[in-house]
């Protein structure tokens, strides 16, 4: 295969990632709202932790942008 | 090919010297006046004017002064939660950090490029980003050191750790302590330079359909121009959350300075 085919094959591939990252962030704020409205009081307590659940989740799908990134155009 | 297109969604990250200030230099090294530089100077200014304006002391405040307490009452509330007592100190320091990154963050997403004047985000840079999560993480090795002393190196060995596992925690504690400013750098850096490729992708989609007639500008055209707008707005949603986080995260290891594990 191709260099070049091959670096926007796997630049590809490593969109996956951002995908899953979805699904993290999605279950992050699922998880919060779901508890939350079982229990209203308790939920702004908690808003430092969604954020930071947030964060965490949020940094691994940009870990694989940057993957793509360099190998489009860095690699 | 990412290289062929007729829009190049990389070209609005280009740091260019403006007029005239390309050949400064201090002991060999280029100093010249960027773009990045001047909406720097513009970002500070109009923070600058944006708090000096809620600063009249009235004991019933007028609407500005509120929107300033707000933003004040809510970094000291963040800190209150997260470090304590002892959070009061760093309020100047993280109020700054939060306000210079959403008002960068704000200015960097204003739609001047219809008046011929095209806005940069600074903060899509890792070197500007890479600096402020040095400087928040510096923060924290001086205050831990000095209020700590050697004492400080107990935050890789948390409490109650089995005695069996003590070679394994503080490698990983360690590790995990030393990707932190790059964590934070690399999230608001990604977040901001992810949101700006993917609105000009959208926009080049929205030019090159619209020359190429009625048919495509109407099928590709204007949905394109639709997701666009709801990816502006979610891009102002981003650029306060990528604040917010910048600044939370801050206050956390903040606390880890000052209270230990």
């Amino acid at each position: 295969m191709d260099v070049e085919a091959a670096k926007l094959i796997g630049a590809g591939l490593a969109a996956i990632g951002a995908g899953m990252a979805a699904i993290g962030v999605g279950n992050v704020f699922g998880s919060f709202l779901e508890s939350a409205l079982r229990n209203p009081g308790a939920a702004d307590g908690q808003q430092g932790r969604l954020f930071i659940g947030f964060a965490a989740a949020e940094l691994l799908g940009l870990l694989a942008f940057v993957v793509s990134m360099i190998l489009i155009f860095v690699a | 090919m990412a290289t062929e297109a007729k829009v190049n969604p990389m070209y609005q990250f280009t740091i260019e010297p403006l007029a005239g200030t390309n050949g400064w230099e201090i002991a060999g090294y280029n100093i010249a006046f960027t773009n990045s530089a001047l909406w720097m100077l513009i970002t500070t200014v109009v923070l600058t004017l944006f708090v000096a304006g809620g600063l009249r002391r009235q004991l019933v405040p007028g609407r500005w002064q509120m929107m300033v307490e707000t933003f004040t009452g809510f970094i000291d509330g963040m800190l209150e939660a997260n470090v304590g007592k002892a959070g009061r100190a760093y309020v100047p320091y993280v109020f700054s950090l939060f306000m210079f990154i959403l008002f960068a963050n704000l200015l960097g997403l204003l739609p001047l490029g219809l008046v011929g004047v095209h806005p940069f985000t600074f903060t899509s840079h890792f070197t500007v980003t890479g600096v402020l999560a040095v400087l928040s993480f510096s923060i924290v090795l001086i205050v831990g050191f000095r209020r700590h002393g050697l004492h400080f190196f107990s935050l890789f060995v948390p409490q109650g750790t089995p005695i069996w596992l003590i070679w394994l925690i503080p490698v990983i504690e360690l590790i995990s302590f030393m990707i932190r400013p790059f964590s934070l750098a690399l999230r608001l850096f990604v977040a901001m330079m992810a949101g700006h490729v993917l609105l000009e992708v959208l926009s080049s989609f929205v030019i090159d359909s619209g020359n190429s007639g009625l048919l495509w500008g109407g099928i590709v055209g204007l949905p394109s121009f639709l997701l666009m707008i709801g990816i502006g707005a979610l891009e102002l949603l981003v650029s306060g959350i990528q604040a917010y986080v910048f600044a939370l995260l801050t206050s956390l290891y903040i606390n880890d300075a000052e209270n230990l594990h």
